[in-house]
């Protein structure tokens, strides 16, 4: 046990070394370009990792995380948006006016993707395996198809806000120091998702998904854990939205859309479910595969279709699943 | 007058949606398969129909090439990958539809381009009838309703009245119990799989006729068909068919009233905007109290 415990956190130091040199690696070489990809690696990991902790840890598969996600990314470009025509976001009940201070814009992006998984949670958790997946996607869309209905914030056309939000004492718009920020942000929710999972609310979240049953016997009502765990890892998730929407300097409904819910699953089970830096590798591999398969053919889509159904049918542990095993073996 | 056209627009809506809904709910209930790929097979259909009508002329053949077409793709899809993930759980599925979807769109696009395809339709089916009380209602509107209703009681009679329907119903209360008695199950899974399908790229081709048939069109039907799945609770036809009907009156009446409502209380264009935003998200919230009032949902026996 020891060991393998061992091994798993090498795995996860090697994973998150490599992201880390990649981006390091390309500004000495003035590659810009690969320092974007991996600043959207590490906001996409960070938005894996949310998922994981719902999907990995508690069981709960959830296909409509990209409502969180496109709630913190509108929020952020809600609020540059207002900053930048100095505009109050809201003036009922109180006055609250837009900003463009990342410190300022993330409790608001976590709360309000929080708030939205509180909603969403309390009503699909009522519900159980397909219902649950249907129900969660579901609500999804209804906010994407929302987000497209409310000319407000630009609708179908989504929302552009030019300038990229700020944290004190960087320059976010140089490429590493953004890179910096989305990668201290992974690891700060690395580190909580480590911590949390061995606290006596990750064990028991972990043994509500073992054996739903047995935990009940024992004195425990899952729903309330279950829904914990679904609102922090919607406020993770709600924090990459935000980073994501700052990386591009836009937010539109595709953030909501179903496509990204399966994209952040994707990255989840393609690194390995319930291991802490699966969903980093996943995202990190689906990046790179978008841009070598991109280059090969206008329809890498479909190749990629045919590699993950080649993974879930021969490769069900996905691919850190596959390093631990022969590991094991040797 | 308005009301009774809506009305008569969101009965066509449900028919259709409860096309794609039929197919979804027995798969689940047989199989217990989550299958995203099921809008897929709704756009193969169309596909199949625009393709076999633009080279025969004849939209007749297009229709019934849409039933064949869905039906053999989804056998072999079921032969060659969903055959192996019935064991698994709900994740790989996901996953593994969610792949085939990409499959799925991207070879069409490939085939076929990204430009939309029109249907002609036939003149038979084209144009307007006056209904009694005076209304002018498109034809081919009606000839859905027709259809949808024809497939509800055909598939009625095929699950309570024949030997198949029998096969399906115990393999849906106990599968090994019905291997045990001989049954064929990896056959009788075949065939369920091809009815859905069959059923989806039906109402994928009726749609596109009606609109047009491009690549990604089967994504958001899947997703209201899910809705209905829900709400009327899996493994049930009635339900399907119940759910189908709410859900289509609800969207089609809410996008027709809710502005209009709204405007008797508000200025005309925040009316507009939040009638809009309203409408738009009536059935999910219809969902959600369905939710709230029997998880199950409406015919579900098991949550």
């Amino acid at each position: 046990m020891r060991q393998t415990l061992n091994r798993d956190t090498a795995i996860n130091l090697i994973i998150f070394g490599l992201l880390v040199a990649t981006a390091v690696g390309a500004q000495l070489m003035g590659d810009g370009f690969t320092v974007t990809l991996a600043t959207k690696a590490a906001i996409f990991g960070l938005a894996g990792v949310g998922l994981n902790l719902a999907l990995g840890y508690g069981g709960l598969i959830s296909f409509g995380h990209a409502a969180f996600f496109g709630i913190g990314g509108y929020v952020t470009g809600i609020f540059a948006s207002h900053a930048s025509l100095g505009t109050p976001v809201t003036s009922l009940p109180f006055t609250v006016m837009g900003s463009n201070e990342m410190l300022g814009i993330w409790p608001m992006a976590m709360l309000a993707a929080g708030l939205a998984a509180l909603v969403i949670g309390a009503l699909s958790l009522r519900t159980s395996g397909v219902y649950f997946i249907m129900v969660t996607l579901a609500f999804a869309q209804m906010l994407y198809y929302f987000a497209i209905s409310w000319p407000r914030y630009g609708g179908e056309d989504g929302l552009s806000f030019y300038v990229r939000n700020t944290f004190p004492g960087l320059n976010t718009f140089a490429p590493l120091q953004y890179f910096t920020i989305c990668a201290a942000l992974l690891a700060i929710a690395l580190v909580f998702t480590a911590v949390v999972t061995q606290s006596r609310f990750g064990l028991t979240l972990q043994a509500a998904r073992q054996n739903s049953q047995r935990t009940v016997a024992v004195g425990i009502r899952p729903y309330a854990i279950r829904l914990t765990a679904f609102v922090l890892s919607g406020m993770i998730v709600g924090l990459a939205g935000s980073l994501y929407a700052d990386l591009n300097r836009f937010v539109s409904p595709s953030m909501l859309s179903w496509h990204m819910s399966g994209e952040i699953m994707v990255f989840v089970i393609l690194g390995g479910v319930g291991r802490l830096c699966g969903p980093v590798a996943g995202a990190a591999i689906f990046i790179l595969l978008e841009q070598v398969l991109g280059g090969i053919s206008d329809y890498w889509q479909a190749l990629l279709g045919l590699l993950l159904l080649a993974i879930v049918l021969f490769a069900p542990g996905g691919l850190i699943g596959i390093v631990t095993r022969r590991g094991r073996n040797a | 007058m308005l009301l009774a056209e809506q009305a008569l627009n969101g009965l066509q809506y449900g028919m259709m949606l409860f096309l794609m809904a039929a197919g979804l709910t027995l798969v689940f209930g047989v199989m217990g398969l989550i299958n995203l790929a099921h809008g897929s097979l709704y756009m193969f259909g169309a596909f199949a129909c625009a393709a076999v009508a633009a080279a025969t002329g004849s939209f007749w053949l297009g229709l019934a090439a849409s039933l064949v077409a869905a039906a053999a793709a989804g056998a072999l899809v079921e032969m060659v990958v969903i055959r192996r993930l019935y064991a698994r759980d709900h994740l790989d599925q996901v996953l593994a539809t969610f792949a085939l979807i990409l499959v799925f769109s991207e070879g069409t696009r490939w085939l076929f381009g990204s430009f939309p395809l029109y249907l002609t339709l036939p003149p038979t089916l084209s144009g307007a009838v006056v209904l009694p009380g005076g209304l002018h209602y498109p034809l081919f509107r009606l000839v859905i309703i027709g259809f949808g209703a024809a497939v509800a009681v055909g598939l009625w009679w095929l699950i309570t009245r024949t030997r198949l329907g029998i096969r399906i119903r115990a393999g849906e209360a106990d599968r090994e119990m019905i291997g045990a008695l001989g049954v064929d199950i990896a056959r009788l899974y075949t065939i369920v799989f091809a009815l859905g399908a069959a059923l989806a790229g039906f109402a994928g081709a009726l749609v596109g006729s009606m609109q047009s048939v491009q690549v990604g069109m089967g994504e958001p039907v899947l997703i209201l068909a899910f809705v209905v799945v829900v709400i009327g609770g899996i493994g049930s036809i009635k339900g399907a068919l119940v759910g189908a009907l709410l859900v289509g009156m609800t969207d089609t009446l809410g996008k027709a009233l809710l502005p209009g409502l709204f405007a008797r209380v508000l200025d005309t264009s925040s009316a507009n905007t939040i009638g809009a935003s309203l409408a738009s998200m009536l059935i999910y919230i219809l969902m959600a109290v369905v939710l709230i009032l029997r998880p199950q949902g409406l015919f579900g026996a098991r949550a």
